[in-house]
């Protein structure tokens, strides 16, 4: 069977590709979906958090030998605490004036991150193993598909919904959704917002830290991998809707699945399709596929 | 106030102005060196900085006044965007007397600033770009490709591989003036020795993810893949084929490889590999003694652009010397008649073209058990000779060597 001179099987793998590239799509929009929707910041320094995260999980290994799945653990959190610095010292005073600062603040922040690890590290990249227990591939027929690419896309996909979950379905969610609509009201109720918005940007960097820890035995470890990805991810939540939760990551896959069809059937065009689907929806649904209007 | 400061901005204008009068055969105050290259992204290990540092190096060398002169140094990021590359050269030679311009990586940009150069009637000294353009379609009276091209490599690698026996070829090629060139290249190296190209596909440069390309290349039925793609791009080619075991199927040849690029990956993943350089730190006593100098300011081996880097400069500085001006066509016309001797290579040649034809060396990456120190990483399969390497005068398409 073919579809426009493709078969069918090779299709096949070209979407399942695409689903794994659509997992990291997912990871780091939803970590911007959070922020932009509970903070109202736009993150920028979310690609060179997602990098260090991967640089992380390699120092941590290199240096400490520690194994594959402490750094899973420890990497997003060390990223974690590294953006609540961020949030504590710098990020808090620009709530009240124009998203622009923010944008700017963090931008500066991705500059700095990038510049850092460029020096001493270079654009070469570090060599990352894949773990043990996940080398090798499966045979499924149609394709091989390394077992380590597998794990990517259950490690996202859970992690994606539990926070959505979370935001969507719980009483701290519900607090959290609360706070950022009225703040005063909220904490006149015994809430602690000002803690909740910095453990917010906290959990929300850590999402790409993990992305990245996630993705450093793929890609090569280096200072630009973030870089490379972060205008696409904006341009992910752009589609979605900024601010939704599971807008995002249902954009992040879709997204994922549609370049990579296009790597098959007009690759020169594969880093430009995203931004087509943008301003296809921007100028259909200016807020975006799963976004409301304000 | 303001009277006097102009008052003194004039009459450090008839200053200066009077003392290159007095030396009016260097032009400027000074013999002006600027080198243009990517220092940020995905191709600045290669050249970047540590080319920046080799031209310093040749610069000390040389010694620091020439012909009554002090040579000075001046560098800038292209952010391999072309359009940056053209406009910073076309700033330097018109407001910053810039006398030699050496481009680094990216041909894309090369081919931008060979042509202000020439329109300028400029020394331009292309370093780590790889169209052969530079010295075939495009090539200038100003413009002396230096390190390698995108024909020796092909004729290097291509060739070798097609002899043992590699007829059947699948390109994955970065989507940008280098690629492509190389990718041309080498499909006429395997044509010509009987061999087939079963498809291409090619890649937007820097692309996130090449799965997608690498099982296009594995349906192919394909016995080789060709990357004709560098830096960043080829190392994450080569994971993603060692993860999707495309490797166990398919011979990977690395078009352009740099040593970085090996450092980076480890003999692991790329051992067994063949490869084209033009020259390798460890290839003899010569290499070595100026790696040594190299590596203590910078930590790192150099790689081929970066050993280019140097020599090209000293290569320059001695012309100027030997003509007493920095008149870009007497210097010209001393470079393309003077043979260079040098750690870089023995005997190279400009020719009319100004393509500089020395020696390319087809590399094996060693096994993990025959390296014994850091950076030993190849070992030498065959010195390929100046003039078999690079386009001949029956090919060429360049009208300066007609």
């Amino acid at each position: 069977m073919e579809i426009f001179g493709i078969p069918f099987s090779a299709l096949l793998s070209q979407l399942l590709i695409g689903l794994v590239n659509g997992s990291f799509y997912a990871m780091l929009s939803l970590g911007l979906a959070v922020i932009f929707g509970l903070l109202n910041v736009i993150n920028f320094s979310h690609g060179a958090l997602y990098m260090m995260g991967a640089f992380l999980a390699w120092m941590g290994m290199t240096y400490f030998g520690l194994n594959y799945w402490a750094m899973l653990v420890l990497a997003p959190l060390l990223v974690g605490v590294f953006g609540i610095i961020i949030e504590k010292t710098m990020l808090r005073w620009l709530y009240k004036l124009d998203h622009l600062y923010g944008l700017l603040l963090t931008f500066g922040i991705t500059l700095l991150l990038e510049g850092l690890f460029r020096s001493f590290y270079g654009v070469s990249g570090q060599p990352f193993e894949t773990p043990a227990a996940l080398q090798g591939a499966t045979d499924l027929g149609f394709m091989i598909l390394p077992n380590y690419r597998a794990w990517v896309v259950v490690a996202s996909l859970v992690v994606c919904l539990a926070t959505w979950f979370v935001i969507e379905k719980t009483k701290l969610g519900a607090y959290l959704r609360a706070g950022t609509e009225n703040p005063k009201l909220v904490e006149a109720f015994g809430v602690n917002v000002p803690l909740m918005v910095t453990l917010t940007y906290g959990f929300g960097v850590a999402l790409a830290g993990f992305a990245g820890v996630l993705a450093a035995p793929i890609i090569q470890v280096t200072p630009l991998m973030g870089s490379n990805l972060i205008i696409v991810v904006f341009a992910v939540v752009v589609i979605g809707g900024m601010g939704s939760i599971m807008g995002s990551i249902l954009t992040g896959l879709g997204l994922g699945v549609i370049e990579g069809l296009t790597r098959v059937f007009y690759p020169e065009f594969s880093s430009t399709v995203v931004f087509l689907v943008m301003v296809v929806v921007l100028l259909l649904r200016p807020a975006g596929l799963f976004g409301k209007e304000k | 106030m303001k009277l006097n400061t102009i008052a003194t901005a004039t009459a450090f204008a008839v200053a200066a102005f009077g003392a290159s009068c007095a030396n009016a055969q260097v032009s400027g105050d000074s013999i002006k060196i600027g080198f243009i290259t990517d220092m940020s992204g995905l191709y600045s290990d290669i050249d970047g900085l540590g080319g920046a540092e080799a031209i310093k190096m040749a610069i000390a060398d040389a010694g620091v006044v020439i012909a009554g002169k002090k040579v000075e140094f001046i560098s800038a990021d292209h952010q391999n965007k072309a359009d940056i590359a053209a406009s910073k050269a076309r700033e330097w030679f018109d407001q910053q007397g810039v006398d030699l311009l050496i481009g680094g990586t990216n041909s894309g940009a090369n081919l931008a600033m060979a042509k202000v150069a020439a329109e300028k009637k400029k020394v331009f000294i292309a370093i780590g770009a790889g169209t052969n353009r530079l010295t075939n379609e495009e090539c200038s009276p100003y413009t002396v490709h230096y390190a390698y091209d995108t024909v020796a490599l092909a004729r290097g690698t291509g060739g070798a591989i097609a002899k043992q026996g590699g007829k059947n070829w699948y390109f994955l090629t970065a989507d940008y003036a280098f690629g492509q060139s190389l990718e041309k290249d080498t499909a006429d190296v395997v044509k010509a020795a009987g061999g087939k190209v079963m498809g291409s596909v090619k890649h937007p440069l820097a692309a996130s993810d090449f799965s997608s390309f690498l099982l296009q290349a594995q349906s192919s039925g394909a016995q080789i893949l060709g990357l004709a793609n560098a830096g960043g791009d080829a190392i994450n080619s080569i994971k993603a084929a060692n993860e999707f075991g495309i490797t166990k199927k398919m011979k990977l040849a690395g078009l352009l490889i740099f040593i970085n690029d090996i450092h980076s990956l480890g003999l692991g993943t790329t051992a067994g590999m063949y490869l084209t350089d033009g020259w390798y730190w460890d290839l003899n006593a010569d290499t070595r003694a100026w790696s040594k100098r190299y590596f203590e300011k910078m930590k790192k081996e150099p790689s081929m652009l970066q050993a280019g880097d140097y020599s090209a400069t000293a290569t320059y500085l001695k012309a100027v010397k030997a003509v007493g001006s920095d008149d870009a066509d007497k210097v010209m016309a001393q470079l393309k008649k003077t043979p260079i001797n040098d750690m870089f290579t023995k005997n190279g040649v400009i020719r009319a073209d100004g393509r500089m034809v020395h020696d390319m060396y087809l590399m094996e990456v060693k096994k993990q058990s025959e390296s014994k120190y850091p950076w030993d990483y190849y070992k030498l399969v065959a010195t390929i000779p100046g003039d078999q390497a690079y386009l001949t005068k029956a090919e060429t398409q360049c009208k300066l060597w007609k």
